[in-house]
């Protein structure tokens, strides 16, 4: 490829826009989920930084600059400095692919969708170097809890989405949303698809009530107990960036992505990826955490047979039709 | 796969929604929380703050100096001297401390005066560095004089 002014220019505003996009997010999304949480729980949540605690987070994430991060004496010194990183790099380039509008878009692939889902499985990659390097018997038992849980999520996560690629017969993001203009979004074609595609994020996000790696009541911390100061909070950004690109694709495959009237498209887009993260912030604090072998029976005993059926059956429709 | 495993599933998928009906309306429903010191909560109207001193018209205490607060208290926390001023009939208090770190609130120093001239005050915003401040309130402090200046012991 040519490298010319015009490819540098892109690159460097895809780079400044996606860094302001997953900063931002982590910003609003930590204040959201904190005002959400203490609402539910007849609190109040944060209302002294800024208007209406606005700037918590940024107060928050100056604190922990600030403040000194911990080598473990036993530690894997490498992959313990590695590990936070690859879990923040893959999110940050996964959502190259994802458009906001017809325009508004910083790479288009087709294959844009294989690559979400290719990046997204590194998640799991970096939690499991956390758990390992830090030589820590609670960080390893979440570690190896999150990678016994990849293949329970992954595979119906896979099969929910392939109806969606037979109906739209693409795996480009951008195309997919120009597919459901005009008829119905995928959400209702494919109902029993979206509402396993739930569940499966809210798995692949390692959020409550699937939560295991993590899991403050058993685990100390989890994957993370040894990282302190900035590192921890890169797992943190790392984790509310995977719940925005989670819910970004989950709009764009069943909710029709930009699509919406009266309003420009990326609001739409906004709108709907908010709409996904307040919904598993609900999921948190209204779920407690489920049983590991019950998780794990769930992915393998019910998601996967259903979706795969759910699969089949949509396969074989489009056959007849 | 018989009809108990299904109906199992589909009360489970009731009692998820039931759970999520509770949080929703936990949240839109505005919790107790007062945000002090911007906003206070209303006292309750019999609140029992530590006692003050009753004023008159003129602003002076009703306070006779008699002692009967003194000798009903059972902590042993009120201190109240007292002395005729010139040309009248009934003595007034010069000094009148209270020692609220050892004050129960029981209210018997209230019940006990003969000329009402102590009641519960509303303050309850009480904090202070040192504990001389509560060891030895004055409760003379904002009450008019009826002696001279140089007569106030302290």
């Amino acid at each position: 490829m040519m490298i010319t002014e015009i490819s540098i220019l892109r690159t460097l505003l895809t780079i400044t826009g996606i860094t302001l996009v997953v900063g931002i997010n982590a910003v609003f999304v930590v204040w959201l989920e904190r005002k959400v949480a203490g609402h539910m729980q007849f609190r109040l949540g944060p209302t002294e930084v800024g208007p209406a605690g606005l700037l918590q987070t940024v107060a928050d994430g100056l604190k922990l600059l600030s403040k000194q991060i911990i080598f473990p004496s036993s530690a894997d010194t490498p992959i313990f400095i590695l590990a936070p990183i690859i879990c923040l790099i893959p999110v940050f380039v996964a959502l190259v692919p994802v458009p906001f509008s017809e325009t508004l878009q910083a790479h288009e692939l087709d294959i844009g969708l294989l690559l979400v889902i290719a990046l997204g499985l590194l998640n799991t990659l970096g939690i499991l170097l956390a758990g390992w390097g830090c030589d820590n018997k609670y960080a390893l038992l979440g570690a190896s809890r999150a990678v016994a849980q990849i293949l329970a999520y992954k595979i119906p996560l896979l099969l929910c989405i392939l109806p969606v690629i037979l109906l739209a017969g693409t795996f480009s993001l951008r195309e997919i949303v120009v597919a459901q203009e005009g008829t119905m979004w995928f959400a209702f074609y494919q109902p029993v698809a979206f509402f396993m595609y739930l569940i499966a994020i809210t798995m692949e996000t390692n959020r409550s009530p699937f939560d295991f790696a993590e899991a403050e009541s058993e685990l100390v911390a989890g994957f993370h107990t040894e990282y302190s100061g900035m590192m921890f909070s890169l797992f943190f950004l790392a984790e509310y960036t995977y719940m925005f690109l989670a819910s970004a694709i989950a709009s764009i495959l069943f909710l029709g992505g930009w699509l919406g009237p009266i309003l420009p498209g990326p609001v739409w887009m906004l709108l709907k990826i908010y709409f996904f993260l307040f919904l598993m912030m609900w999921f948190r604090w209204t779920f407690p955490r489920v049983r590991v072998d019950q998780m794990l029976a769930f992915g393998w005993k019910i998601l996967l047979p259903v979706s795969l059926l759910n699969f089949l059956f949509t396969a074989g429709v489009m056959a007849v039709l | 796969m018989n009809w108990s495993y299904a109906k199992n599933i589909i009360s489970g998928l009731a009692s998820l929604v039931q759970g999520m009906q509770v949080t929703m309306t936990t949240m839109l429903t505005p919790g107790p929380t007062v945000e002090w010191p911007r906003e206070t909560a209303p006292l309750p109207l019999r609140f029992r703050g530590h006692i003050k001193l009753v004023t008159d018209e003129a602003g002076g205490a009703k306070c006779i100096a008699c002692g009967a607060c003194v000798r009903a208290c059972p902590s042993v926390c009120i201190e109240v001297r007292g002395d005729k001023p010139e040309g009248a009939k009934k003595k007034a208090p010069t000094l009148f401390q209270l020692d609220f770190t050892k004050c129960s609130l029981c209210g018997l120093c209230v019940e006990s005066c003969p000329v009402a001239a102590l009641t519960y005050s509303r303050d309850y915003a009480l904090a202070g560095a040192d504990r001389r401040v509560y060891s030895s309130m004055d409760l003379l402090a904002g009450v008019a004089s009826p002696f001279p200046e140089q007569c106030h012991e302290l």
